[in-house]
C-alpha cells in the first residue's frame, strides 16, 4: 500500500514536495471512507461515471418508450402497463406521460449524463494525473461536488414517483408551463422537484468547476507549463470556466421562476388565460426566461462537447502515433469557442419574438463558430492523415466522434440563419442537429475516453471484441436514427408532439418513424453489451501488465498500474516536453518525463 | 517581487502562476460566478424596467426614516445603510492588514467591528422591509403608482424584494462567515497555521458583497 499525502491548505508558492509533510497515513480506511466518502479524485471520478451510467440507462430507456409511441402510435404494449402502470393505461403510453418522459430524458441526458457523467468523470480522473498532482486542490470540496450531484439525482428520481408525475414541459422548462401549477399535472410538485434538483446540480457543478480551475492553474508539476498541457486538460479548463460563469445565470432564472410559482410575482407572466380564467399577472415577459435559460443553455452544449473534443484529440494522436496537428490552433479554437459560446444564445430564440434586427447580430456571431469548429476538424483529419493508425475501440469511437461532429455541425449552419430557422425551428431538423453534434458525438467522446482510460481506472482491459460490436452497432444505428429526421424536419414535422398520424402531410413518415424507433431500440440494447463488458471487466477483465499499455506520453502512464491515493509512489515526475512527441527522431513515443536530448530536433 | 519575476517562469509549472494559494484562486472564480448571478438579476430588472412605459419614483417610495414618522426624507435612510456597509469594508481592510502583521488582537478587534456593522446593515434592511410591508408592498403587491400617475405593475416590488433579499442573504452569510473566522482567530487556529490567509479570503467575499450593494443602491434607489 502506498503512503498517502493529505493535501492541506498550504501557503503561497508551495511546491509539491511540501505535500510530503503533513500527516502521513496508510491507505487502509474503512470501506466507507475508501469507496463512499472518498476524497481521492480517482474514486470520485468512478462515482461520477457509475452514477452517470445509471442515469444514461434511465434516460435511454425513456427514449425507447416514447419512440415506441412515435413509431407505433396505435399499437398496444401490455408489458408497458406492467412496467409503468398508470402511465401506460391499456398498454398505450398516455400523452401526459409521453411529455414527462421526453422532458426527463432531455434533462437527465444533458445534465446528469453528459455534464456530470462526462466532465465529472474525466476532469476528476485526468486533471491530477495528467498535470502531475497528487489530487485536486481541494479534495473535500471535490467530494462535496459528487454528493450534491447525488442528491440532485435522488430528487429527480423521486419526482418520477409523485402522484402528478414529473415535470413535463420540456428540458428547457419555459414558462408559463413551468410557472403555473395549473397548466399541467407535471407543472405541480414535479416541477418544484425539478427546480430543487437543478439547484443542487448547479452547486455541484460550481464546486467541481472551481476545483478544476484552481487545480489546473496552481498544481501543475514542475515543467508542466500551460503549453505543455495535453489538450484534454485545456478542454477541461475551458469547460470549467464556461460552467462557472454560465450556471449562475440559470440559477437566477430558476430563482425568479420559484417566485412566480409560489410568491405571486409575475416576472415571466403576463396576460394569461388558464381554463378560461384570466390570471391577474401582468407586466412579466416569458422571453426574459428564455434569455436567462439560453445564456446558460448555449454554453452548456459546449460544456458537454469540449471534454469530448479534448479526449478525442488525445486519443487520435496516441493511436495515430503522430503528434496532434496544430496544437496551438487547437487551444486557440477552443478559446474562441469558449468566448463565442457566451455570445450566441439568442439563436435559440429567432422565432420567439426576438427583434429581427438583433437577430442579425446573433446570426453573424453564430456562424462565426463555424470557423474554430472547422479548424478543429481539419486538425483532427490531418492528425489521422498518413498516421500509423491502431484501430482500438477507443480510436474507433474517436473517429466516430469526428464524423458525427462534421455531420451535425453542418446542419448548425442551416439553423444559424434566422431566415431558414423560421422553417426549421422546433422541427425534427433541430432534433437531428443537436443529437448528432452534441448528444451522440459527446457520448462517443465519452465512450472513447472510457475504452482508452479503463486500464488506468481499473487496472484491467475491456474486452476488445465486444468493443468493436458495440461501436459498429452504435455508429450505424446513430445515423439510421438521426439522419432521416432531417427530412422530416425539412418537411415541417414539429418536435414534441404525441402523435403525427393525424396530419395528412406527415402520414408519409409513418414507416420512417417505425424504422427510426426500431433502430433506437437496437442501439439501446447494444449498450448492454458495453455495460456487461464494463462491469465484468472490473473484476474479471484481462489484467494490465505494463504501466504504459498504449505507448502514450502523458503523465498518467507513469503512475503505478493501480495508483493509490497520491498517485505516484515517490516524487512527482517533472515534465520536460509537450505531450505529443510521437514518431520523433525515429522514436515511437517520448514520454513527457524524458528530458530533451542534446541533439534532438526541434518541434 | 520584480526580482523573482525575472528569475522564475510563473507559468512553467511547480508553482502558482498568480502567486496565490488555491483557496484564494477559487474565491476569485467564485466571485466571478456570483457576479454573473447578480448580473443576471440586475439586467433582468433593467430590461423589464426599460420596456415599461413608466415606473415608480424611488424618491416617493424610499422616504421614511425610523423615529421620524411622517417626515419626508427621501433616500436618507438608505444612504445611512450604504455608509454603514462602506465603513464595514474599511474595518475589513484593517482586519486583513492586522492579519498580515500577525497581530491576533488586531484581527479580532476589526473583525468584531465588521460584524457589528454588518448586523446594523441587516437590521436596517429588516426595518425598511417591515416599513414597506406595512405600506402594502410585498412580492406580488405594489401600492406605489408610476411616476406618471398611472397604476404600476407589481414588477417594481417583485424585483426590489427579490434582489435586495438575495443581497441581504449574501450579507447574512458574510456575517456568519466572519463570525466563524472570528472564533477561529480567537482560538488561535490561524496563529498556529502561521498565516491569516483565511481572513483575506473572507475579506474578498465581504468586499464583493459591498460592491454589489453599490449597484443595487444605484439601480433601485438612485435612478
Ligand atoms: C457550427 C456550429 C453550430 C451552429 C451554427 C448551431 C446553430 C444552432 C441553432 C441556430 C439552433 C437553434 C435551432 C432552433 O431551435 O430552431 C441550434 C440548436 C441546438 N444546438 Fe446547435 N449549432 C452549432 C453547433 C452545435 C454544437 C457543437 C452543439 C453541441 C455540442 C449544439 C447543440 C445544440 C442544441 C442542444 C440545440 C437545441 C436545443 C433545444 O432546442 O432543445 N449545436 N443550433
Ligand atoms: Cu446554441
Amino acid at each position: 500500500m502506498s503512503e498517502v499525502t493529505h493535501i492541506h491548505e498550504h501557503a503561497v508558492g508551495v511546491s509539491h514536495e511540501a505535500h510530503h509533510e503533513g500527516h502521513h497515513h496508510a491507505d487502509h480506511g474503512s470501506f466507507l471512507s475508501k469507496y463512499v466518502f472518498s476524497q481521492d479524485h480517482k474514486i470520485i471520478a468512478k462515482q461520477f461515471l457509475i452514477t452517470g451510467i445509471f442515469w444514461a440507462v434511465i434516460g435511454g430507456f425513456f427514449s425507447v418508450v416514447f419512440r415506441l409511441q412515435i413509431g407505433f402510435p396505435d399499437a398496444k404494449f401490455p408489458w408497458l402497463e406492467t412496467l409503468l402502470g398508470e402511465w401506460a393505461k391499456g398498454g398505450q403510453l398516455q400523452p401526459e406521460a409521453y411529455y414527462a418522459l421526453v422532458t426527463i430524458h432531455g434533462t437527465v441526458l444533458v445534465f446528469f449524463v453528459l455534464t456530470a457523467g462526462l466532465s465529472g468523470t474525466f476532469s476528476n480522473f485526468l486533471i491530477p494525473l495528467q498535470i502531475g498532482a497528487r489530487d485536486m486542490a481541494s479534495p473535500f470540496l471535490n467530494m462535496l461536488s459528487y454528493w450534491f450531484f447525488f442528491a440532485a439525482g435522488i430528487i429527480m428520481l423521486s419526482s418520477l414517483f409523485v402522484q402528478t408525475g414529473p415535470f413535463s414541459g420540456g428540458w428547457t422548462a419555459y414558462p408559463p408551463l413551468s410557472a403555473l401549477g395549473d397548466a399541467s399535472p407535471g407543472s405541480k410538485i414535479g416541477m418544484d422537484m425539478w427546480m430543487i434538483s437543478m439547484a443542487l446540480f448547479i452547486v455541484s457543478s460550481l464546486l467541481g468547476g472551481l476545483n478544476y480551475i484552481a487545480t489546473i492553474l496552481n498544481m501543475r508539476t514542475k515543467g508542466m507549463s500551460m503549453t505543455r498541457l495535453p489538450l484534454t486538460i485545456w478542454a477541461f479548463f475551458f469547460t470549467a470556466v464556461l460552467g462557472v460563469l454560465s450556471f449562475p445565470v440559470l440559477l437566477s432564472g430558476v430563482i425568479l421562476l420559484i417566485f412566480d410559482r409560489h410568491f405571486g410575482t409575475s416576472f415571466y407572466l403576463s396576460d394569461i388565460f388558464i381554463n378560461g380564467q384570466a390570471l391577474p399577472n401582468e407586466g412579466g415577459s416569458a422571453i426574459l426566461y428564455q434569455h436567462l435559460f439560453w445564456f446558460l443553455g448555449h454554453p452548456e452544449v459546449y460544456i458537454i462537447l469540449l471534454p469530448a473534443m479534448g479526449m478525442v484529440s488525445e486519443i487520435l494522436s496516441v493511436n495515430s502515433r503522430k503528434p496532434i496537428f496544430g496544437y496551438m490552433a487547437m487551444v486557440g479554437s477552443m478559446f474562441a469557442i469558449a468566448i463565442l459560446a457566451f455570445l450566441v444564445w439568442a439563436h435559440h430564440m429567432f422565432v420567439t419574438g426576438l427583434n429581427p434586427f438583433l437577430g442579425a447580430f446573433f446570426v453573424l456571431l453564430t456562424l462565426l463558430i463555424a470557423v474554430p469548429s472547422a479548424i478543429k476538424v481539419f486538425n483532427w483529419l490531418t492528425t489521422l492523415w498518413k498516421g500509423n493508425i491502431r484501430f482500438t475501440p477507443a480510436m474507433l469511437f474517436a473517429i466516430g466522434f469526428v464524423s458525427l461532429f462534421i455531420s451535425g455541425g453542418l446542419t448548425g449552419i442551416f439553423l444559424g440563419n434566422s431566415a431558414l430557422d423560421i422553417q426549421l425551428h422546433d422541427t425534427y431538423f433541430v432534433i437531428a442537429h443537436f443529437h448528432i453534434v452534441m448528444g451522440v458525438a459527446s457520448m462517443f467522446g465519452m465512450m472513447a475516453g472510457i475504452y482508452h482510460w479503463y486500464p488506468k481506472m481499473f487496472g484491467r482491459y475491456l474486452n476488445n471484441g465486444l468493443g468493436y460490436i458495440h461501436f459498429w452497432i452504435t455508429m450505424i444505428g446513430a445515423y439510421v436514427i438521426f439522419w432521416p429526421m432531417h427530412y422530416e424536419g425539412l418537411a415541417g414535422m414539429p418536435r414534441r408532439y404525441y402523435k403525427y398520424d393525424i396530419w395528412e402531410s406527415f402520414k408519409q413518415f409513418g414507416t420512417l418513424n417505425q424504422i427510426i424507433s426500431i433502430a433506437a431500440i437496437i442501439v439501446f440494447l447494444a449498450q448492454f453489451l458495453f455495460l456487461a463488458n464494463f462491469f465484468y471487466s472490473i473484476w474479471k477483465g484481462r489484467k494490465v501488465t505494463s504501466k504504459n499499455p498504449w505507448g502514450a506520453n502523458t503523465l498518467e502512464w507513469t503512475t503505478p498500474i493501480n495508483p493509490g491515493h497520491g498517485n505516484w509512489d515517490g516524487e512527482i515526475p517533472e515534465a520536460h516536453r509537450w505531450a505529443y512527441d510521437y514518431g520523433k527522431d525515429g522514436q515511437e513515443f517520448i514520454s513527457q518525463t524524458t528530458p530533451v536530448g542534446d541533439n534532438e530536433s526541434k518541434h | 517581487m520584480a526580482q523573482a519575476a525575472v528569475n522564475t517562469k510563473w507559468w512553467g509549472g511547480g508553482k502558482s502562476p498568480f502567486n496565490v494559494e488555491y483557496g484564494k484562486l477559487m474565491m476569485w472564480y467564485f466571485l466571478m460566478s456570483d457576479a454573473f448571478t447578480f448580473g443576471a438579476f440586475l439586467i433582468s430588472y433593467g430590461t423589464v424596467r426599460m420596456s415599461s412605459a413608466s415606473w415608480p419614483d424611488p424618491n416617493h417610495v424610499f422616504n421614511a426614516v425610523p423615529f421620524f414618522s411622517g417626515v419626508h426624507m427621501p433616500l436618507v435612510f438608505v444612504s445611512f445603510m450604504t455608509f454603514v456597509l462602506i465603513v464595514s469594508s474599511v474595518t475589513m481592510v484593517l482586519a486583513v492588514n492586522e492579519g498580515h502583521k500577525g497581530n491576533k488582537q488586531g484581527v479580532i478587534k476589526y473583525l468584531f467591528w465588521t460584524i457589528v456593522f454588518g448586523l446594523i446593515f441587516l437590521g436596517s434592511q429588516a426595518w425598511e422591509w417591515t416599513h414597506l410591508y406595512h405600506e402594502g408592498a410585498w412580492w406580488g403587491h405594489n401600492p406605489f403608482p408610476n411616476a406618471d400617475g398611472t397604476v404600476a405593475t407589481t414588477n417594481f416590488t417583485n424585483f426590489f424584494f427579490t434582489i435586495t433579499g438575495f443581497h441581504g442573504f449574501h450579507v447574512f452569510s458574510g456575517v456568519v462567515i466572519n463570525l466563524i473566522a472570528l472564533l477561529m482567530t480567537q482560538n488561535g487556529v490561524f496563529e498556529r497555521r502561521g498565516h491569516y490567509l483565511m481572513i483575506e479570503k473572507v475579506g474578498l467575499y465581504w468586499h464583493f458583497v459591498d460592491l454589489v450593494w453599490v449597484f443595487v443602491f444605484l439601480f433601485f434607489y438612485l435612478v
